[in-house]
């Protein structure tokens, strides 16, 4: 199919040089650093929810907003707690990443169903870009010289399209591909309006549902008759080394290789270490970037994540050193930190070359 | 993306279902699995009719178990709700893991259904199918969507004029599909797979007869000018006229793919259960079918019809070959099992046999050997190739295994042991642990009725001996792969003189040979003592040396030709004689020093690889070794299509290819690995190792000592790294991979079952694993962790060809043939630790499945042979070595210019 052209070239462009030059860096986790600040049910809520509805939005307060909490509900922080979001922004972007993930990981209709939010969707994800890139623009007049890029971030959403929720029917589904592409569209619509530089499809348990948001992106996408660069980010569940779907990473390549993406990699569930092969597997089969963003190591018995900065950046370093990255951060359980320690082991090792598909290997 | 780099694939279609399915020239067809569809089966279209999507999910499985590597699933039935049924389907199979594993086809005449089942699927599937037939636009909306949904895409050759059906018709569609696809919707080309037609032959009507010609020569056309794509078919289609004759049917169908498939096409809707091989088929059968679709007389459907009925199946669904050996009598069709290496009957058949005879031991004695003796004779006649006698002799065994409780108990009864033609004791000595030719050779001697005592490898001597007592047996057969083996066989030798044994001693395996035999070991034992050069001979000496008729002469030849071996050596001229080692130190390869600089390591030191992933390794598997294990002749992969062993080549590679998918899926084995990178610079001969602060390691190498002209270095590898006095900072590298850890469960199931064709084809594939491993791991030394070759993009044929830069000889061969330095290269890897690699006391690698050796950057370092040493150097490297010159020379044995004794 033929590429549309860039949505916003200049930006674009300095992306590529970029990733050309050097790795990347993605910035680490928010759950993580919001968890500090020991927010409660009102921090949650703010000013504008604090009665308990949406106060900018009287007409849809009926009962069952009363009775739900929001507290957890981290991407409404975006509109309650803004200052917060935009330190943790800084405080990665002062720590070495070249980009920020917006924080909307669960700003889509599905997920803020949960909280009767679904009203909210495009606002967040229009906010979370529009933040997110207010901080790039910030430090980049700081440090000229070092573009900053904004990742609009698509969760997987808390449905799974190919796999039964019902263990007496394994023929059922609760969610389709037309319904997650229809929440899938909304969240991007806000992502783009907000001035996100990159869309990134992560956290991928199951790869129906990615497929579902790459056809909406592309559908967004002939939409605004431009496009954005797509990064996409699976999820290793555990170390049988599949997805939660059962794919293996290789299988996992195959069934997005077709959207075209800027890269593909793996985040979350584990940690480098554990990652290592089935980031090989993508560095070695990928003709697009390899991206990885692990978790600081698995969870201790208390559930925290406890690989220091620099047993994570060793390991990273490591990675590096094979050839596999282009882009590298954090998930659960990282802090700027660690982003510095990754940052300075990774800084002057060559990036990846994505491969070639060539002509048939004549056997 | 545009890069500029050699980090280049191949482009091929990769598929996925839960696994990936990479569709590369090895593969030569692609079964796609077709029971699960409702327009070709009756049965499944009534489970769907009917809601019985359990049974039609047992379908689904039954497919893929029997081999299909893709499942086409279409729900075109006019009383079902089709968009429904698909989505019911394709989700209740995507929650079965050995179902799922394997990409779906989406087929349907209907868009609709097409879309409601892409929307079902998280791996790359494929959609039958597309076409022009309602013009262009539709056509490219459709492909647009396609790839928009990650999926491949089945065209068909059909227009806004109609389906193709003249070859040329074929050849035009799918050219402008195709440019339409490439050019204007950005389609990767190889995701296209054409289906130009395949319509009925042999209907009665003139215009029908070139229909296969047609297909196989389009497919020819477009596989040559359409770079990268595929040609499927419905194959059942070709052979319509025919319904109801099951049988024939079948036979058109195989010989149809058999011209097919040459001509390129490569995917198929067949039913995946299997169909007969073309040189099975009855070959007046064979003769008319081929006439019908090659199109090759007029009267060719008549003369296919007058033989049609002869072949008709009472049940109509039996495939012809097995029908038709299954109505002879039973001994009749335990020949029939044993020649064709068939096991799926051989129980009942050997009941049956048992019934009808006095003693068990007359099933064996009886129809048994006889079967086993057509094998045999064909073998020798070069007409039967060994993968088959292996496959042979694994249904003589499970005969064999089925009689044996009755035969004890005959035995019990009457003190009856029945007869063999001998007893042979078999072992791989003490410090070697390599067995496949070993068992090879007891497979064919047991197909020959010989009692075959196996004591497996690294057996001591006495026990050897000991065995051979206690068994009374009437030979022993002695095995062996590393050279110091040879040292230990002509031990037994002696052992066996000295115990006073008078059994004739049989010597073979990959280092021995007819002279080291004359030389070295028979001189010592005066019992018969003969070499056997492989498997093929192993019969006709052990028959030879049994027989009171025959070992008088066969032992006066042999005795004869030995003699003359040791005379001929003894009165070797001057013309080989060796330089000094003064004089060949003098003349080493200058490595450029002054102004040559080594390149550092990227990664100075050890890295470990644990359970390393063994899928990438296929890819750098060289298949000829392989086929040699099997004796059979011939490179890969040309050697497929050879005419004497092509057939058997491809059957071997099939089974090859099928049990290391399974042993990769199922991770039977895995592969670990350590590799090092040291600074290093060369003294004299050897070569000083910093691998820690500690004391240095020093590596003792050997050097050529052949008379030369001055300008051809006598080559020492030493000389590849920089002397320590030039001041150039230089490095070594070492490495220990293997691929056999965990091998041993498997080997236990398959020898518990009898079957000595799956145990030695999975220590076979071990073997090239290892060997891949060990390649792969070497690229990837010069690419990243020495990274002098950063850029390096080699294709397998040129890493086999060795066009890179840099060596890897292993301790033991021929650069370094000194057995014992691979005692120093695992102590810096700490090898045993991170490889589970152990070393025997002979310096055999356990697992066998394991390559060591060291690695060398220096652009002019090269592979040679060292050659035989004069006492000199034995002398200069016992003192090198700490040894004294007896332990120096027993080491060097094979290498020795002079006689020690």
């Amino acid at each position: 199919m033929k590429l549309l052209p860039w949505l916003n070239p200049s930006r674009a462009n300095a992306l590529l040089d970029a990733l050309q030059q050097r790795i990347l860096i993605i910035d680490g986790a928010m759950g993580t650093m919001i968890q500090g600040y020991k927010l409660d049910e009102d921090g949650y809520r703010g000013e504008r929810f604090s009665q308990g509805y949406d106060g900018r939005h009287h007409h849809v307060h009926d009962h069952k907003h009363h009775v739900c909490d929001l507290k957890g509900n981290n991407d409404l922080l975006l509109l309650t707690q803004p200052q917060i979001i935009q330190a943790v922004h800084t405080a990665y972007l002062e720590a070495g990443a070249d980009l920020l993930e917006t924080n909307t990981f669960n700003a889509t209709s599905i997920s803020q169903a949960d909280y009767h939010l679904e009203h909210i969707v495009y606002e967040l994800n229009k906010e979370g870009a529009r933040l997110a890139r207010e901080c790039c623009d910030a430090i980049e007049a700081k440090v000229p010289n070092k573009p900053r890029f904004v990742i609009g971030v698509l969760g997987p959403t808390s449905r799974t399209a190919s796999i039964s929720p019902d263990v007496n029917d394994p023929g059922y589904r609760n969610v389709k591909f037309d319904e997650l592409g229809e929440t899938y569209r909304e969240a991007m619509r806000g992502l783009i309006d907000g001035g996100a530089d990159i869309i990134m499809v992560e956290t991928i348990f199951d790869t129906l549902n990615a497929k579902a948001a790459l056809y909406a992106i592309e559908q967004v996408f002939d939409q605004r008759g431009a496009r954005l660069p797509v990064m996409i980010s699976g999820t290793i569940t555990d170390r049988s080394g599949r997805t939660l779907s059962g794919q293996t990473a290789e299988a996992f390549l195959y069934s997005m290789r077709h959207a075209r993406p800027l890269s593909i990699g793996l985040n979350c569930a584990l940690g480098a270490k554990d990652l290592r092969p089935h980031v090989e597997t993508l560095s070695s089969l990928a003709d697009c970037y390899v991206s990885t963003h692990p978790n600081a190591g698995l969870p201790n018995a208390f559930g925290e994540y406890d690989e220091t900065p620099e047993e994570m950046a060793e390991t990273i370093r490591e990675f590096a050193e094979a050839g596999f990255l282009n882009l590298v951060g954090g998930c659960c359980g990282t802090s700027p930190a660690h982003i510095k320690a990754i940052a300075d082991a990774v800084a002057g090792i060559a990036p990846r070359v994505p491969v070639a598909y060539g002509i048939e290997k004549v056997a | 993306m545009t890069m500029d780099n050699d980090n280049t694939l191949p482009r091929y279609t990769r598929l996925s279902g839960l696994e990936p399915l990479v569709i590369t020239p090895d593969l030569l067809f692609i079964n796609v699995g077709e029971r699960t569809n409702v327009t070709g089966s009756a049965a499944f279209k009534k489970m769907i009719k009917e809601g019985r999507f359990e049974e039609a999910v047992d379908v689904a499985r039954q497919q893929v178990a029997s081999g299909a590597q893709i499942i086409d699933i279409n729900m075109d039935e006019g009383l079902i709700d089709s968009e429904a049924a698909m989505v019911r389907f394709i989700n209740l199979i995507s929650s079965e893991p050995d179902i799922a594993r394997i990409p779906v086809m989406v087929d349907s005449s209907k868009w609709s259904v097409i879309e409601a089942g892409l929307q079902c699927l998280q791996g790359k599937g494929v959609v039958n199918s597309i076409s022009m037939k309602e013009g262009v636009e539709t056509f490219i909306e459709q492909a647009k969507k396609v790839q928009r949904y990650g999926a491949a895409v089945v065209v068909m050759a059909f227009d806004e004029v109609g389906q193709a059906d003249t070859c040329a018709r074929k050849v035009e569609i799918c050219t402008r599909a195709y440019r339409i696809l490439v050019d204007e919707v950005g389609f990767p080309p190889e995701d296209i797979i054409f289906d130009p037609n395949i319509f009925a032959i042999a209907t009665g009507i003139e215009e029908h007869n070139n229909y296969a010609v047609d297909f196989i020569e389009a497919t020819r056309i477009i596989k040559q000018t359409l770079p990268h794509c595929h040609v499927s078919g419905g194959v059942s289609n070709v052979s319509f006229s025919f319904r109801g004759n099951e049988p024939v049917r079948q036979a058109i169908h195989a010989v149809f793919l058999y011209h097919a498939i040459r001509a390129g096409m490569d995917m198929g809707i067949v039913n995946a259960g299997g169909l007969p091989i073309v040189d099975d088929l009855d070959p007046d059968l064979r003769e008319r079918v081929e006439d019908v679709v090659l199109n090759r007389r007029d009267d060719a459907t008549e003369r296919l019809l007058e033989i049609a009925d002869r072949y008709k199946s009472r049940k109509g669904e039996a495939v012809v070959e097995v029908h038709a050996w299954r109505e002879q009598h039973v001994r009749e069709r335990l020949k029939h099992a044993l020649v064709h290496g068939i096991d799926q009957f051989i129980d009942e058949d050997t009941e049956e046999v048992r019934q009808l005879s006095t003693r068990p031991l007359d099933v064996i004695e009886g129809p048994l050997m006889d079967g086993m003796n057509v094998v045999g004779d064909l073998f020798g006649a070069g007409k039967m190739f060994l993968p088959q006698v292996v496959k042979s002799a694994r249904v003589m065994k499970k005969a064999v295994a089925y009689l044996l409780p009755y035969i004890e108990e005959e035995k019990l009864r009457s003190g009856d042991v029945g007869k063999t033609n001998g007893k042979i004791i078999m072992a791989t000595v003490k410090g070697d642990v390599h067995d496949i030719g070993k068992n090879i050779v007891g497979v064919v001697l047991r197909c020959n009725n010989f009692d075959v005592v196996d004591l497996g490898v690294m057996v001591p001597t006495q026990k050897i001996l000991d065995a051979a007592r206690e068994e009374k047996a009437d030979m022993i057969g002695l095995s062996g792969l590393i050279t110091p083996s040879l040292e230990e066989m002509s031990h037994v030798a002696k052992e066996m003189q000295r115990q006073g044994l008078e059994i004739p001693l049989l010597i073979g395996g990959a280092t021995t040979s007819r002279a080291h035999t004359a030389l070295k070991i028979e001189p010592h034992y005066k019992s018969p003592t003969v070499w056997v050069k492989d498997a093929s001979r192993a019969v006709g000496v052990a028959q030879s040396l049994i027989s009171k008729d025959l070992i008088d002469d066969f032992m006066t030849r042999i005795r004869h030709e030995y003699a003359e071996i040791r005379t001929r050596h003894k009165d070797r001229g001057p013309g080989k004689k060796l330089v000094t080692l003064t004089h060949a130190r003098g003349q080493a390869f200058n490595g450029g020093w002054d102004s040559y600089v080594p390149p550092a390591p990227v990664k100075p030191g050890l890295t470990v690889f644990d359970d390393y992933p063994l899928q990438s390794l296929v890819d750098f598997i060289d298949w000829t070794p392989f086929f040699s294990t099997w004796e059979l002749a011939g490179n890969y992969p040309a050697i497929l299509d050879d005419e004497i062993v092509g057939v058997q080549a491809r059957e071997l590679y099939k089974d090859a290819r099928n049990m290391l998918r399974k042993l990769i899926e199922e991770k039977w084995i895995s592969a670990r690995g350590v590799i090092g990178l040291w600074p290093a610079n060369s003294v004299g001969d050897d070569v000083e190792v910093r691998a820690g602060d500690g004391k240095p390691t020093l590596l003792r190498f050997l050097r050529q000592q052949a008379d030369k002209p001055p300008e051809r270095p006598d080559f020492c590898l030493a000389d590849f790294v920089a002397p320590k006095a030039s001041k150039v900072a230089d490095w070594i590298g070492g490495f220990a991979v293997t691929a056999g850890i965990g091998i041993e469960p498997h080997l236990e199931r398959f020898e518990k079952d009898h079957d000595d064709y799956s145990s030695i084809l999975l220590k076979a594939l071990a073997d090239r694993l290892a060997e891949a491993f060990a390649e792969h791991m070497h690229q990837r030394v010069r690419r990243e962790f020495w990274g002098y070759a950063t850029d390096e993009g080699l294709a397998n044929d040129d890493l086999i060809a060795e066009k890179y830069v840099g060596i890897r000889p292993a301790p033991g061969y021929p650069a370094c043939p000194e057995h014992t330095e691979k005692g120093t290269l695992f102590d810096l890897l700490d090898a045993e630790k991170n490889t589970g690699i152990e070393l025997t006391d002979s310096f055999a690698m356990y697992p066998a499945a394991a390559v060591s050796g060291w690695y060398f950057s220096h652009p002019q370092s090269q592979y040679f042979v060292v050659g035989r040493v004069s006492k000199e150097q034995v002398e200069d490297y016992a003192k090198r070595k700490g040894w004294t010159v007896e332990v120096a020379e027993r080491w060097l044995a094979p290498l020795l210019d002079y006689d020690p004794e």
